[in-house]
């Protein structure tokens, strides 16, 4: 089971995906901010990163960086973006430094299930 | 008073007075050295021994015609609004630092002219020192013996002696004490003007003396004199023939006033502000009334005393003397003395500038300097200077020692008068005439000399030294055309005031004559140019003088260097390339730069030496009289433009700066604006997310648990009513700033308002455990908008729930007053804002990044709409920076709103 690690400081919005996501069968982890993404990354190396950029202590460009720099993470993880963040400079930044994919909030739930199935589809 | 004390008491009062020229130059920008008074009674060294003791010794002979030497100057003092402003204007244009230099620089840095000048100025200024020791002499005999006469002394006993070398030390110190000769020498000016005083004090004790206390006043000394003297004669001006001589005699003290070297030094060189000038012009004629109101009493006072026999020029000695008060005579030989001192000093300082600029560095020294290896010129022209000092005061004291007629201090003093007053026709004309030339000047002054040793000078020799009258009254080898009192047999002026009428009658119609018929060279008429049109001089300042030719920077770098010394000249190098804005890579020298350092090198070494300086490295071509005019208008007219364009540029450059900083505004507000609906945008945004993902789950999802699916409808009630609060708390925000919403005030207790926002957060406090102290203050009544201050309670503790510790928060809330204003203050043990946000906490969506609960539950709002109604009460809301542990607010309101 591909393993989806959750990094938003919304929990409804964290409740939500959670809910559709373990329903087709991901296994998910969660955390609330920049800093417990970094630890559970670490420990989890998973599969896939849902981030969010603006939250508390260390923000989602920063998790992007770090796992752009670390040897293994960098080979083994994506991530995907859903942000608030509108303006055409915080995406290209975000792809700049890794994100394969950038969702704007509000997001659909079916566009962002099917992006996750594509990027985690082994001939993909 | 016995010698020995009498000369104590000079050498005490000559010590007091280095020490006055020292505390001078220790303090020269006090409000007392620099007072314009003191450049006013500077002036004042016109009255030497000559006017303190020669008046009464000529009113007691001539009577009333001692008054000409004053009135001249007094008739000169408010034509000093325009001429002296010219000449002061021209010469601290030029750095001129002398009469001479005055005088050669407008022919052109004539060398000749210059030299000839300083010698004239030598003629005038040796006799009158010697005039002045003489002075010193008889009355430290009058007073120290009580007899009149000179006993036989020597060099070595004699005290004038010793008193004239103590002079020299003086001014050799103060006067030399910066190479630049056109500087002020404060030292030396405020001891003259303290030594103005002391004169004139003195005098006028005299005066009250003889006139008060001698006599019964002045109508009891008039009436005495009226029986006993000859009134008549020595009270009105002796007709026609009498008001001639009185109107050449008042010509003659005019001429003097401007041209003396000494009044040349003090109000000229020695000029530094406005000011004085406006001073000058009522102090000097006012010190020349006040000294000259006694004379006539003391000569008459004098006369029915002593009688004709004595020397009238000592009255104000014997007087005293005679009835046995001896202090006054003290005091009166001390006022003497200091007008001796200042006229020495200033005399030889003036002297000694022009012997070295003008005669002994540009005839002898200059190859000598130029060629010099070592870079001590400035050593060598102050040396220079100090030993023209020396020479001059031993000079003249050998003239008063070996040649001592017995002739009235009055008539030694004209033949300085005389002399100087030669130097009138180039002087004066000159300045106003732009054809005056050189050798008219040249000419002109030894003609008038000439005249001078004929009909005053050789007459006085053979009728005092000689004893022999036959020259004067037959005339030169007998020709009666030829007698030296009268020329042509004309008996209409008396002696002195004869050989000023045909000596200024030759000198000035040979100035004018040779002027006309042989033009100048082209430098001569430039400088004819400026000085006649000064003002422009000070518009154009390097760009007056007209040059053509090469040089190159470096040579004449190498001579400023040279004679100002490395770092003077660096430093007026910048100075030089700032002004024009000249490339320092430049190697040739243009004609700015080529009178820039003429300019400097005057001050120092002449005008005539610098010219000669600068010619040595310079290739100069000559420059036609039509180029001059030319350029001199071209150099106005693009001054002028220049003047309009650069002041159009600097409009344009302030109308720039103006702009961008309107535009930085406009861009700050533009990015506030941004960044503000960006936030409010995300705010939004994040709980419509939030709704639309769980309407989503549950609208895809049929077979859903019951209570999953409450949960997923809860967050959507949950985020639809933070939308709600949000968009209340920017319509609050927004009609708060723009000042739509009113305050309603009524009168309150505050405390029940922090009491009852206590009150609204007890549960959940109670819940998490957290302590909320507050201490109630009855008497805090303030008027305020209830609703709004409560809402800032509220806000303030809620947030400070959000940051304190899980188990032990406490929170605690202080109510202080004093008249003024009152203070609370909301502090809790929680983590504390970071130091970096204390400023921006206030902002709007400003979130702390320390909050203890994971979820911030505010809109980001709260502090900002705390601050906007805390300011529209009229008071202050900000977080002390100060602290450690935990954060603390602090509100303060007025108690009465301004």
């Amino acid at each position: 089971m591909k393993k989806i690690l959750l990094v938003d400081d919304e929990p409804n919005i964290i409740m939500a995906l959670e809910y559709t996501l373990r329903k087709n069968n991901y296994d998910i982890f969660i955390a609330r901010d920049g800093e417990e993404a970094i630890v559970l990354s670490e420990k989890l190396q998973p599969d896939l990163v849902i981030l969010d950029i603006m939250m508390p202590k260390v923000d989602g460009y920063e998790v992007l960086d770090y796992l752009r720099e670390h040897e293994t993470l960098r080979h083994t993880t994506q991530t995907i973006i859903i942000s608030a963040k509108q303006k055409e400079s915080d995406v290209q930044k975000a792809l700049s430094l890794g994100a394969k994919e950038y969702i704007k909030k509000p997001f659909s739930m079916k566009k962002l299930l099917s992006t996750v199935t594509d990027l985690l589809t082994p001939n993909h | 008073m016995s010698k020995t004390a009498l000369i104590a008491l000079i050498f005490v009062y000559l010590g007091i007075l280095f020490l006055i020229a020292f505390f001078a130059e220790k303090n020269k920008g006090s409000k007392l050295v620099s007072h314009p008074a003191i450049y006013g009674l500077s002036l004042a060294v016109y009255c030497s021994a000559w006017t303190y003791y020669g008046s009464v010794g000529m009113a007691a002979t001539s009577g009333i015609e001692f008054l000409t030497i004053y009135l001249g100057p007094v008739i000169a003092a408010p034509l000093w609004v325009i001429v002296l402003k010219k000449i002061i204007l021209l010469s601290k244009a030029y750095n001129i630092s002398s009469i001479a230099d005055f005088i050669s620089l407008r022919y052109g840095n004539s060398r000749s002219l210059g030299a000839l000048v300083t010698l004239v100025c030598l003629a005038s200024i040796i006799p009158y020192i010697s005039l002045q020791l003489k002075a010193i002499s008889e009355t430290f005999e009058i007073v120290s013996t009580s007899t009149i006469g000179i006993e036989g002394t020597s060099v070595i006993t004699d005290s004038t002696f010793y008193i004239a070398l103590i002079l020299a030390v003086f001014a050799s110190f103060f006067g030399t004490l910066s190479l630049d000769a056109s500087k002020n020498r404060t030292g030396v000016m405020f001891s003259v003007a303290a030594e103005s005083i002391l004169k004139l004090t003195f005098f006028v004790i005299v005066g009250v003396y003889v006139t008060f206390y001698v006599f019964d006043g002045t109508t009891d000394l008039y009436e005495q004199a009226n029986l006993d003297l000859n009134l008549n004669k020595l009270s009105t001006i002796n007709g026609l023939n009498g008001g001639i001589n009185w109107y050449f005699s008042i010509a003659l003290s005019f001429l003097a006033i401007f041209l003396l070297p000494r009044q040349f030094q003090t109000s000229v060189v020695e000029f530094n502000n406005r000011k004085q000038l406006k001073t000058a012009i009522w102090l000097f004629p006012l010190y020349l009334l006040l000294f000259n109101v006694f004379v006539i009493f003391i000569a008459w006072g004098g006369l029915l005393i002593l009688g004709n026999e004595s020397n009238a020029d000592y009255f104000t000695l014997l007087i005293p003397l005679h009835f046995g008060d001896k202090w006054l005579a003290v005091l009166v030989f001390l006022g003497g003395l200091s007008a001796v001192i200042s006229m020495v000093v200033v005399s030889t300082v003036a002297l000694s500038t022009m012997l070295s600029n003008n005669l002994i560095i540009p005839y002898g020294f200059l190859k000598k300097l130029t060629n010099n290896k070592s870079l001590n010129n400035e050593k060598t022209i102050k040396n220079i200077r100090r030993l023209c000092i020396f020479s001059s005061i031993i000079l003249a004291y050998l003239l008063y020692s070996m040649f001592n007629p017995q002739v009235s201090l009055f008539s030694i003093g004209l033949i300085s008068f005389l002399t100087i007053a030669q130097l009138a026709p180039s002087f004066f004309i000159g300045m106003f005439w732009n054809r005056g030339s050189a050798l008219g000047s040249k000419v002109g002054i030894l003609l008038g000399m000439s005249v001078i040793v004929f009909t005053y000078l050789l007459p006085f020799f053979t009728e005092n030294v000689l004893n022999n009258n036959k020259f004067v009254e037959e005339g030169l080898f007998g020709i009666g055309v030829l007698k030296p009192y009268a020329l042509f047999e004309i008996e209409l002026l008396n002696p002195v005031n004869h050989a000023l009428y045909w000596s200024l009658l030759l000198n000035t119609g040979a100035y004018l004559v040779l002027s006309v018929i042989r033009k100048g060279n082209y430098r001569e008429r430039n400088y004819g140019e400026m000085f006649v049109n000064s003002e422009k001089v000070i518009q154009l300042k390097e760009n007056a003088f007209v040059w053509k030719g090469e040089a190159y920077v470096e040579d004449i770098q190498n001579i400023l260097i040279r004679f100002l010394g490395q770092e003077k000249a660096d430093k007026a190098l910048k100075v030089f390339r700032k002004r024009y804005q000249v490339n320092p890579e430049e190697k040739l020298a243009d004609a700015r730069f080529i009178n820039f350092s003429e300019r400097l090198l005057t001050g120092a070494v002449g005008s005539a030496s610098a010219k000669i300086l600068i010619s040595n490295v310079a290739k100069e071509k000559p420059v036609s009289l039509v180029e001059v005019l030319k350029i001199l208008e071209e150099n106005r007219e693009t001054i002028s433009v220049n003047k309009s364009l650069e002041e159009q540029s600097q409009k344009l450059i302030k109308l720039t700066s103006d702009l961008k900083l309107a535009n930085e505004e406009l861009k700050i507000q533009d990015q506030l604006k941004d960044d503000f609906l960006d936030t409010v945008a995300h705010e939004l945004k994040t709980p419509i997310t939030s709704i639309k993902a769980s309407s989503e789950v549950l609208s895809e999802d049929d077979d859903m648990p019951l209570e999953l699916q409450q949960r997923f409808l809860g967050n959507i009630i949950q985020d639809t009513e933070r939308l709600n609060v949000l968009i209340n708390d920017i319509l609050d925000l927004e009609k708060m700033a723009s000042g739509r919403d009113m305050l309603t005030l009524k009168s309150h207790r505050l405390d029940e308002c922090v009491q009852e926002a206590i009150h609204g957060i007890s549960s959940i406090a109670q819940k998490e455990n957290i302590d909320v102290r507050f201490q109630p203050v009855s008497n805090v009544v303030l008027e305020f908008d209830y609703s709004k201050i409560l809402q800032v309670f509220t806000n303030l503790l809620s947030n400070a729930l959000k940051f304190v510790p899980d188990k032990k928060g406490l929170i605690e809330v202080f109510l202080e007053h004093n008249s003024e204003e009152i203070v609370c203050t909301i502090k809790d043990n929680g983590k504390g804002i970071p130091e970096e946000d204390i400023h921006l906490i206030f902002k709007k969506f400003y979130q702390s990044k320390n909050q203890t609960f994971k979820k911030p539950t505010g809109s980001g709002f709260g502090l900002a709409i705390c601050q906007q109604i805390v300011e529209m009460h009229g008071g202050e809301i900000y977080a002390n920076p100060k602290l450690k542990i935990g954060a603390e607010i602090i509100i303060k309101l007025p108690k009465f709103k301004s």
